[in-house]
């Protein structure tokens, strides 16, 4: 993997609007049961303005970024070495259906070690007003040629 | 212990010891758990969903993705709170991979417990388990007390009184 990616900022990605039955599909998806996270009005009367996503739906949001990031040209990723480390949501507030959401992708750091790289990518995802919803950070595994 | 309340009241954090189990849940995944999971998610890697091209590349075969393995090992924690709004951070390390059998499904057991407990809310740890063995390192999620959120959620979303 090339070293010089590490400090790297990609672009940020399109638009993305939570969908209420999206958040719902993914819900159900992950076994979620919270009112919260199915009926709206569950979630108004808890004080949210539509139905509330289970906290790992930011990945959906996330994922726009670590394909740019693998496809990079100059990256030298080979997507089918890719292993999943580790995986981090930092959350300023929850998302909610209705929610217009950008990710901007920066690696915060790429490392070497016992043959195999590691490259921490952090997505800073915020919404239509500018104001930060969550920080994904994934650590990605490239293992090396066996 | 999950009473239910017209105001989703939360579990007073501040009478949280270290050591408390809050939730304990066991959960069935079968093949038809990893599909509905691909398409929610969008993760359409064909390791998740046929045994053949797992197998090409070293596999015993079709696994869970990581990602289901992390959403649904919140789940208890959230049924706990009555409210995901109060996750404030959530994280894992990938251990252990999940092979998901035709026929059998993969049973996970989750068992969520008080690692930190202080003023602003309190650090869970899930010990996530497959066969025995965990499938997942240092999973820790951060809860906040629930005053907190509502009033940013409201004011986030401008429902909020000026």
């Amino acid at each position: 993997m090339n070293p010089e990616l590490q400090g790297r900022e990609f672009a940020p990605t399109a638009p993305y609007l939570v969908g209420r039955e999206k958040v719902r599909e993914f819900s159900r998806a992950v076994f979620a049961t919270s009112p919260i996270n199915l009926d709206p009005e569950a979630a108004r009367a808890a004080g949210y303005s539509d139905i509330v996503a289970p906290p790992t739906f930011a990945v959906v949001i996330q994922e726009s970024t670590l394909a740019q990031l693998l496809a990079e040209p100059d990256a030298g990723i080979d997507f089918t070495r890719v292993v999943h480390g580790d995986q981090r949501f930092t959350y300023s507030r929850p998302i909610v259906a209705g929610d217009e959401l950008t990710a901007t992708l920066r690696v915060a750091s790429v490392k070497s070690l016992g043959g195999h790289s590691m490259v921490t990518a952090e997505s800073s995802i915020v919404d239509a007003t500018g104001a930060h919803v969550v920080t994904a950070i994934s650590t990605l595994v490239v293992r090396g040629d066996e | 212990m999950s009473t239910s309340t017209p105001d989703h009241s939360a579990p007073d954090l501040q009478a949280l010891a270290v050591g408390d189990v809050v939730a304990e849940k066991t959960f069935t995944l079968t093949r038809d758990s990893l599909v509905r999971y691909a398409g929610a998610s969008g993760d359409f890697n064909p390791i998740h969903y046929r045994d053949d091209v797992a197998q090409s590349v070293g596999l015993p075969g079709v696994l869970a993705h990581g990602m289901l393995t992390m959403g649904l090992a919140v789940q208890p924690v959230v049924d706990w709170l009555g409210n995901s709004g109060l996750v404030a951070d959530y994280q894992v390390r990938f251990t252990r991979p999940v092979p998901v059998d035709a026929a059998e499904g993969a049973v996970l057991t989750v068992v969520a417990k008080v690692g930190v407990a202080d003023a602003s809310g309190a650090r869970i740890d899930l010990t996530v388990t497959f066969d025995g063995p965990t499938v997942l390192g240092k999973a820790q999620v951060r809860v906040i007390a629930a005053a907190a959120t509502s009033a940013d959620a409201a004011a986030s979303t401008g429902s909020a009184p000026a």
